[in-house]
This record gives structure tokens, C-alpha cells and sequence, in this order.
């Protein structure tokens, strides 16, 4: 399966034939581009998601949202584009915002930590597929490397909130480290289900695998445990209600981010939507079939209830929106989380993890081992 | 390109590991061994050793680094901003270091390195999978039954009335 990379350097390299130019230029260009774009996708997701995240608690509550900032034709009035300036006007406040360091703080780490974050989010993107063949790299270590970068996080949020110097910080990090040290390993444990069924831990050959057979979240009853063990683990990776002990308004201010403010916090919120972004995709195309149509749940061969050339996109640009369509989806249901449940006490949220999740999801790997023996 | 790259994070593993040792304060010299391990990593990306470096991240970045910084925080009072490494018995342990040193540089020197072939391997999943559970697989559950041991001898000592 060809990466983006290696498909940019190829054609960098037919362009600029003429002219002779270093080819370790040209590659370090095919990696630079992908990067910038890896970058206006985490900001415009972040754009996009701020701003769905309003509209939806608005809705769940029965109220309008945001109403008052528009642009051009959207100004006000009409039920649903009423606010959608706003979200520009949030990150124009949150660039222009003053830059905040304590006097007591610790001045390098504290600097130092919001980069951590953001570097783990903005890796991670490297393994994470959006559609066939858009994949900055399709390593064949795919679903481990993205479990292993997104573990990088932590340190970031320990070192926040150790350098600010302020004890809501620390019982913040303290908290979301505990919290998300434990809910790695359901992930992985739900993530090695897959890996034995298709053999392999590539993206790739995962969605390959679904398309040929079903998708895997309908391949066995452990698999769809699997499914939700996974997505709640996740929530609870990404920090978000009901899991948000560690940024607890009501308990400890804004936990670890307490201190913060301006374009550092910036990359704070920039890397919990990325991140809440990169879970919704690797459910997606673990679990749900990734970039595949979803009438085409189970491979049949001559059953098609609506075939891909109904729609007018073709093969790469449908499953970019399928795949969006999915993650999406998974978002809108995190976010519907949100205004659901009430926030759980520390003791039930160790209690979820080491006592109800770690041992299905050890379970499910026994019983999913012996389901492939028999079928 | 590749080369240049190889010396940064060469420079990178070797420079933060001196500063994990040299610095007074745990928290930084903690925060230095990230770097070290993210480079070590990086080295095994270079020896076409995919699956060691996401390991290696995974164990010791997202693991014991964390384990490590936790430690640093908790067994001191946490609200006390430094926490300083100290260094005692510094003329033995000078001597002690340079007679390690100079054996290792003795060790580089006398070895008659050998260059093998390049070769570049199509991943090492399937051979690391298979060796473990076949070839070396008494030696895979020794390993894994002592690090049951750990984890029950470590639950068993922070239960409260041991």
C-alpha cells in the first residue's frame, strides 16, 4: 500500500526533473508538506469540533447556542447558522490572549510541557488513515505505533502540572495520569483482538481484512465488546465527560491547565480535540470498516443493496467521506456523553477500569482466540 | 539526509543522557531521560528494528518514565517545588568510573568490528512472534511468571495491613 510520503516524493521528484536538485531535498520536502497539512487538520478540526461541541450541548439542553456572531449571509436569526463566526472569534481570543507564567513556576518546564502534548498528538497523525491509500505512512506496525505515540501525552500533562506550582495543577495531573496510564491497557487489550483475527497490525490490511469478510465490530459477540470497551476507554483517554476527573470545574478549577492561558492553552485544547479526533478514527477503522461503505457491512458476493457507483464521489474521495462520516459520528455520540451521564468519583473511575474492563477485555482475548479455533 | 539524521539523535541520546546524570534536580534529569529514550527509540527505527522502537515507546516512555516521574513527586513532600539529587563518596566513585570507562574503551578498541551486509527487512512482527512462542518460549514464560511475582509481591506490599 503506497503513503502519502512516498507518493509525494515520487512526484516531487518527476517535477522537478528539469531542474537538478538534491533528492534529500526533495524528501524532506514530501515530509514537510504532509506535515503542515496534518497541522491545518488539527486546527480545523478543532475549529469545527468547538463549534459543534456548542451547537450539540445547546440542543441537548433546548437552547439556541451560540446566535450572535455570523459572517457574511449567516448573521443571526436563522435556528442553526445563527453563531458560526463565533468559533473564529474563539481563537482569535485565544491568539491574542495574554501570556501568563507564574512567578513561582517553573519556567522551562512549563513552557516545555504544552509542547509534549501537542507533539504526541501531532505524531500520532502519521499512523492514522483517512482513506485508501491517504496515509502519511502505512508502517507495518500501524496500531502499535499510534497506541505508543499516543502514550507520549502524559508526560506533557504530568509536567504541566507539576511546573505550575499550584495544587490544583497537581492533583489534576496526578489524577489524569492515574487515569490515563490505566485506561491504556483496555485499549491495547481490545486493539489485540483485531490483530489476532487479520494477522497483521497494519491499517491497511486491517480495513482490507473487513472488506473481504464483515466489518469487525459484527465479527463475533467479543469483537463488539471489544468495540465498546475500546470507545469508553477512549473517552476516558481524551479526558472528557463523565471521565473529566482530571480537569474537574467544580473540584479543582481546570486542573493541570489551571495556569495556563493564551496560545499555550491553546495547544492544550487543540491537542484534547485532536486527540478525541485520532480515537473516533481508530475505532472507526478498527471496528467499523473504515473507509468502507456501510451497506456493505458483510462481504456478500452478489448481494449489493446500494452500490458504491450510486454515489456521485468515486472509490478514494467516498471512503474519505465515509470514513469522516463514521468519526463523526463518534464524536457527536462523545459529545452526547457529555450532557448524559454525571462525572464519576475517582474510586469508580479505577473501579470501571482495573475491575470491570481489564477483565472482560482479558476475557474477550481468551474467548476470541477460541472463536477463530472453531469458525 | 540520513546520515545527518542518525548524528542528531546520536547527539540527542548522548547529550541527554549526560544531562539525566549531571542534573541537580530529579525532575529535570527525568525529563532529560525522555529525550534519551525517544533517541534510543530513534536508533532502532535506524537498525530497521520497527517493532523494538514502538515497544521501547510504549514500555519505557508511556511506562516507566511516567512510574519514574510519579515516584519523583510522591515520595517527596509533593508541594515542595525542588527536589534535589544529591552526590556523595565523590573520589571512589571517580575511580570507580574511570576504571569501568577504560575498560569499555578498552573492549571498543581491541574488537575487530565486522560490517555486515545492508539488508532491509520487511517487518519483524511475525519473526519476533514466532521466536517467542516457539523457539524461545520456556524462557518467555520464565520471564512472564516473574513479572507475575512482581505484580503480586508489589499489590501484596501496598495493601495496608500487610
Amino acid at each position: 500500500m503506497s503513503s502519502v510520503v512516498g507518493s509525494l516524493n515520487e512526484l516531487l521528484v518527476s517535477l522537478f526533473s528539469d531542474i537538478s536538485l538534491d533528492v534529500s531535498f526533495l524528501f524532506l520536502l514530501a515530509v514537510i508538506i504532509p506535515g503542515v497539512v496534518i497541522f491545518l487538520i488539527m486546527t480545523v478540526n478543532a475549529i469545527v469540533a468547538v463549534y459543534m461541541e456548542r451547537k450539540v450541548s445547546a440542543f441537548m439542553q433546548d437552547r439556541l447556542g451560540p446566535m450572535e456572531v455570523g459572517i457574511f449571509g449567516f448573521k443571526g436569526g436563522k435556528k442553526f447558522w445563527g453563531g458560526i463566526g463565533q468559533t473564529i472569534a474563539d481563537a482569535i481570543k485565544l491568539l491574542v490572549k495574554e501570556d501568563i507564567i507564574p512567578n513561582d513556576a517553573d519556567r522551562f518546564l512549563m513552557i516545555l510541557a504544552p509542547f509534549i502534548i501537542f507533539i504526541g498528538a501531532f505524531v500520532t497523525f502519521i499512523g492514522v488513515p483517512f482513506s485508501e491509500g491517504l496515509i502519511i505512512s502505512d508502517f507495518n506496525i500501524g496500531i502499535l505505533y499510534v497506541i505508543a505515540m499516543s502514550s507520549v501525552g502524559v508526560i506533557g500533562i504530568i509536567l504541566a502540572g507539576w511546573s505550575s506550582n499550584n495544587k490544583w495543577s497537581l492533583y489534576g495531573a496526578m489524577r489524569a495520569a492515574a487515569q490515563i496510564i490505566s485506561y491504556e491497557i483496555p485499549i491495547g487489550l481490545s486493539l489485540i483482538l483485531v490483530v489476532i483475527v487479520v494477522g497483521s497490525l497494519e491499517m491497511s490490511e486491517i480495513v482490507k481484512w473487513q472488506a473481504d469478510n464483515r466489518w469487525f465490530i459484527i465479527h463475533s459477540p467479543f469483537a463488539m465488546l471489544g468495540f465498546f470497551i475500546f470507545f469508553i476507554s477512549g473517552v476516558a483517554e481524551t479526558n472528557r465527560v463523565p471521565f473529566d476527573i482530571p480537569e474537574a470545574e467544580s473540584e479543582l478549577v481546570a486542573g493541570w491547565m489551571t495556569e495556563y492561558s493564551g496560545f499555550r492553552w491553546a495547544l492544550f485544547f487543540l491537542s484534547e480535540y485532536t486527540n478525541m479526533l485520532i480515537v473516533c478514527i481508530i475505532a472507526s477503522v478498527v471496528f467499523l470498516g473504515g473507509w468502507l461503505s456501510p451497506f456493505k457491512i458483510i462481504n456478500l458476493p452478489y448481494v449489493d443493496i446500494i452500490p458504491d457507483s450510486f454515489f456521485i464521489l468515486d472509490g478514494f474521495y467516498l471512503g474519505l467521506f465515509w470514513l469522516l462520516i463514521k468519526a463523526i459520528f463518534l464524536i457527536f455520540v462523545m459529545m452526547w456523553f457529555r450532557w448524559t451521564f454525571p462525572r464519576l468519583r475517582v474510586d469508580q473511575l479505577m473501579y470501571l477500569c482495573w475491575k470491570v474492563f481489564i477483565p472482560f477485555a482479558l476475557g474477550n482475548l481468551v474467548f476470541i482466540c477460541i472463536w477463530e479455533l472453531l469458525f | 539526509m540520513a546520515d545527518l539524521l542518525f548524528l542528531f539523535i546520536s547527539i540527542l541520546v548522548i547529550a541527554s543522557a549526560v544531562n539525566v546524570v549531571i542534573s541537580s534536580q530529579l525532575i529535570y534529569s527525568a525529563v532529560s531521560l525522555l529525550f534519551t529514550l525517544f533517541g534510543v527509540a530513534g536508533l532502532y527505527v535506524f537498525l530497521y528494528a520497527d517493532f523494538m522502537a514502538a515497544t521501547q515507546v510504549i514500555i519505557y516512555v508511556g511506562g516507566i518514565l511516567v512510574l519514574i516521574i510519579f515516584g519523583v513527586m510522591l515520595t517527596n513532600k509533593i508541594d515542595t517545588p525542588n527536589i534535589v539529587s544529591s552526590s556523595s563518596n565523590q573520589v571512589i566513585g571517580f575511580f570507580a568510573a574511570s576504571f569501568l570507562f577504560l575498560i569499555q574503551l578498552a573492549v571498543i578498541v581491541k574488537t575487530d568490528w565486522k560490517q555486515g551486509e545492508v539488508q532491509q527487512i520487511e517487518g519483524t512482527v511475525d519473526v519476533i512472534g514466532s521466536m517467542l512462542l516457539w523457539d524461545y518460549f520456556l524462557a518467555f514464560e520464565v520471564v512472564s511468571i516473574l513479572l507475575l511475582a512482581a505484580l503480586i509481591g508489589a499489590a501484596f506490599l501496598s495493601r495496608r495491613n500487610a
